[in-house]
């Protein structure tokens, strides 16, 4: 029981004071892990990569689907003469043009068969093969990479947003911090709540550290209003952070849970993950070369449209993947089909890959961590395959 | 035994307020304890099942071909109505906390609540999860653990929680008639009832213990719109042996045998030291001294697990005193804290429009880290002040200090006299300091709330 305790967030802590001690901070740049940096982003609520990237070119879809994913028809945008992207991702073919952009249409956790969000967000973050060590499992495979990364410190990596990222989780220092959290403080506060916090060194670390995010213009006051400001605002945040000397940021993006009137709920998901991604490169400049955007999701949906024009909990489904540093402009994986004999339970997208994998190749592509620490350390139980040549 | 007013009520309460009394005592401390109990707002699983009868005949006939706007309306109200319900629990919460001129009862709930921990979820969930706090957590207070926890294990929302209503005897006459089903045991609710609520994780027992007793819960179920009852059909043939004391057997398994196991779980000698730590870690220090727990699992153990009895010897502990702001509030406290502070009353709280209580309550509570009734897990939220004080979380706790208070008020307080009530004699130099220069009321206010001396207990 101790040890669940001790992971939960107290990485904050001792990040900050690490920070402020000047000895630290100045020796540290010597051993910074490197200038590749990874954003991953979880899709709570299973989006339906069906919908996302729709694969007209199987005949099998327009007689699974009547009103979704009806492809180029329907406004989605071909991308290679089988897929086809989803309208409201539709800024973001630019990237798929210059090779920025790419997705895995077929892929999941180890996690079958329950599909409760809950469990299946779980094993996301824990990178676990089993749901049955969630209890007992608090830490995230980002933290795992952390303890493998030389050199790395507390604001090597993020974690951002309201939602708990169990996917930071861990005995790896790591920083957090909500947008949502900015306060608005005169001059004349702000001094005086310095001066009160000055003897408290729990408080002062945390106090110095809101007020020199919240100082910094991140207030939310500044972000354009619309439909996808808040995952604007998240995006914003992990650039500039990435722009200093944060290589790992993660939040997540919810509202894909699409049971009934699907068109309206994804699309309005959708587009608030495409400004995310538009908000990232812009913010992000030349260092957009570097960056690697991995979206993931806790589990597909059913291959079939429901009765009230939405899909349910299913298994298999699709990562997206963003950034300069991966060579895009095309789909990874295996198609499964969408034939009867094709299906998971016969009801689901098969999952090819273990979407795992992608993430254990990331990491040992843009940070040279060996296979065997990321296949027994970071995600116990995987077996990496072949290099998909997302980054080589 | 008289305490020191200002400890008992920052410590054992949720801090002081302009109705504070002058006095406190162990009497005043059990009289709060019986505040506490279930009130006219109690949920409870009776009115549960019956308004999930009605929302589903309701969503039947809005689903039906041809049915009409009117219908279809009054179903989504109605479901919007239970998330209310759920959301409204919360305030009702918050209220009782308030008004408890002590609020050391008030603080129990939450301490229990928490060691049995279920979490919320879709808006049934939530409301089940707010009807285990009436209907197990509070009636059972200041009475002996046994009964406590045998209310609190057996109620629905844990059942459902911990997976035991998925949890089939091998054996049993259910999982010998479906055998395609793959029915069997589930550990959850056996486990975390040794690791968690009884024995904790350093106790002596093994793997073998939570598999019998695993076997010894089958039958003890609960499925929406049923009678919670113990189900004989789902439970596992044979006896059962559970730290060295065989149960059932006798060829008729009942709720009997897993009352049974739970009063001898609650007497068990790891389990007085296991509820002495986590008392003394919530009241007094993240890292308690030894003697203080020593002293209360005996007590406990010679009150035969009478818990008021284990109250008072905390409350006369010298180490209440000893480990001033050694503790942060949590989010829920911290809120609670701050609206007492301000003067506000319980019936003020109750009052609060649907909006203000989201916005101003329940929403800033999960920006501060601590979104209500949704622990990431069974041990429930941590303890540790560095859980809590975080750049993300003391930021939210400064915008909450900055924003509401005028908001909730009207009319704030000279932040000067506000000082006294909400600290007395314990505020620091530094912040006596610091509040007389703020630029206005409202951030002086703001100063006294955001401070460590308010944020820490």
């Amino acid at each position: 029981m101790l040890s669940r305790r001790l992971f939960l967030k107290s990485s904050a802590l001792i990040g900050c004071s690490a920070a402020a001690h000047p000895l630290m901070s100045s020796i540290s740049f010597a051993s910074a892990p490197g200038e590749n940096r990874l954003v991953v982003i979880i899709l709570r609520g299973a989006m339906d990569g069906l919908d996302a990237f729709q694969p007209y070119g199987d005949p099998m879809l327009r007689q699974l689907r009547r009103k979704l994913s009806q492809g180029p028809d329907q406004g989605a945008t071909d991308l290679d003469g089988f897929f086809a992207l989803h309208p409201a991702l539709s800024p973001l073919m630019p990237l798929w043009r210059s090779g920025e952009l790419a997705f895995a249409p077929a892929v999941s956790t180890p996690y079958r068969d329950k599909r409760s969000h809950f469990d299946g967000q779980g094993l996301l973050e824990a990178g676990i093969p089993s749901e049955d060590d969630l209890l007992a499992r608090k830490d995230g495979w980002l933290n795992r990479l952390l303890q493998q990364m030389p050199g790395a410190r507390a604001q090597t990596a993020y974690a951002i947003g309201l939602d708990d990222m169990q996917i930071l989780d861990g005995p790896a220092p790591a920083r957090s911090w909500a947008p949502e959290a900015g306060f608005n403080l005169s001059g004349q506060a702000q001094r005086l709540l310095e001066h009160v916090y000055h003897d408290d060194p729990l408080f002062q670390a945390a106090g110095d550290q809101a007020m020199e995010i919240a100082g910094a213009g991140m207030q939310v006051e500044q972000e354009d209003p619309g439909p996808a400001r808040d995952a604007r605002m998240l995006a914003r945040f992990a650039a500039d952070r990435l722009n200093g000397e944060t290589r790992i940021a993660s939040f997540s993006i919810s509202g894909w849970d699409s049971h009934a009137n699907q068109s309206r709920i994804i699309g309005r998901s959708l587009q608030r993950l495409a400004e995310a991604i538009i908000t990232l490169r812009d913010t992000l400049g030349p260092n957009w070369g570097r960056t690697t955007v991995l979206a993931m999701t806790e589990f597909g949906r059913t291959v079939r449209e429901n009765g009230t024009g939405g899909t349910d909990h299913g298994t298999g489904g699709a990562m997206l993947m963003a950034g300069g540093a991966i060579r895009g402009g095309r789909a990874y994986g295996e198609w499964p089909g969408l034939a009867e004999g094709d299906l998971y339970a016969g009801r689901d997208l098969m999952p090819m890959r273990d979407i795992r994998a992608y993430a254990a190749w990331a990491m040992r592509d843009l940070y040279g961590i060996p296979r065997d620490a990321l296949e027994r350390d970071v995600f116990p139980g995987l077996e990496m395959g072949d290099n998909p040549g997302v980054w080589a | 035994m008289v305490l020191d007013p200002e400890i008992a009520m920052i410590r054992l309460g949720y801090g002081l307020s302009p109705d504070s009394p002058q006095a406190v005592d162990a009497d005043l401390l059990l009289a709060s304890v019986a505040t506490a109990r279930p009130d006219a707002d109690a949920i409870r699983m009776a009115d549960i099942d019956a308004r999930r009868q009605v929302e589903n005949d309701l969503a039947a006939a809005a689903r039906k071909p041809g049915s009409d706007k009117p219908t279809q309306r009054k179903s989504a109200r109605m479901r919007r109505e239970t998330i209310w319900m759920a959301q409204h629990a919360f305030q009702v919460r918050v209220a009782r906390a308030v008004a408890d001129p002590v609020g050391f009862g008030e603080r129990l709930v939450q301490f229990w609540s928490d060691h049995f921990t279920v979490a919320g979820g879709n808006r049934f969930q939530s409301l089940i999860a707010a009807a285990h706090v009436d209907e197990a957590i509070r009636p059972h207070l200041g009475g002996r653990f046994s009964d406590l926890m045998f209310a609190a294990e057996t109620h629905p929302r844990m059942l459902t929680y911990l997976n035991q209503s998925g949890s089939v005897g091998p054996n049993s006459a259910i999982a010998r008639r479906r055998k395609d089903d793959d029915l069997g045991l589930n550990e959850n609710l056996a486990r975390e009832m040794i690791e968690l609520h009884s024995l904790g994780v350093g106790g002596d027992y093994t793997q073998r213990d939570v598999r019998q007793l695993a076997r010894l819960l089958t039958g003890l179920s609960y499925r929406a719109g049923q009678d919670r009852a113990f189900r004989p059909a789902m439970a596992e043939p044979g006896a059962d042996t559970v730290l060295g004391v065989t149960y059932g057997g006798n060829g008729q398994a009942s709720l009997n045998d897993i009352r049974a196991v739970i009063d001898d779980l609650a007497m068990h000698p790891d389990t007085a030291r296991h509820l002495a730590r986590k008392l003394a870690v919530h009241f007094v220090s993240d890292d308690p001294p030894a003697d203080l727990i020593d002293r209360l699992a005996q007590t406990y153990r010679q009150a035969d697990g009478d818990l008021s009895v284990v109250y008072v010897a905390l409350a006369e502990a010298p180490e209440l005193a000893a480990g001033f702001r050694q503790k942060a509030r949590q989010p829920f406290d911290f809120v609670v804290a701050a609206l007492r502070a301000l003067g506000m009353r319980g019936g003020d709280l109750r009052q609060l429009d649907r909006r203000d209580s989201n916005g101003r309550l329940l929403r800033p509570l999960q920006t501060m880290g601590q979104r209500w009734a949704m622990p990431r897990g069974p041990d429930g939220w941590p303890e540790s002040a560095e859980s809590w004080i975080t750049p993300q979380g003391l930021a939210a706790r400064i915008d909450w200090s900055m924003r509401h208070p005028a908001k909730l008020l009207g009319d704030l307080p000279d932040p000067r006299d506000f000082l006294r009530t909400a600290l007395g004699s314990t505020a620091s130099q530094s912040l006596q300091w610091a509040v007389p220069k703020a630029e206005s009321p409202r951030e002086g206010v703001a100063i006294v709330l955001a401070s460590a001396d308010f944020n820490r207990r």
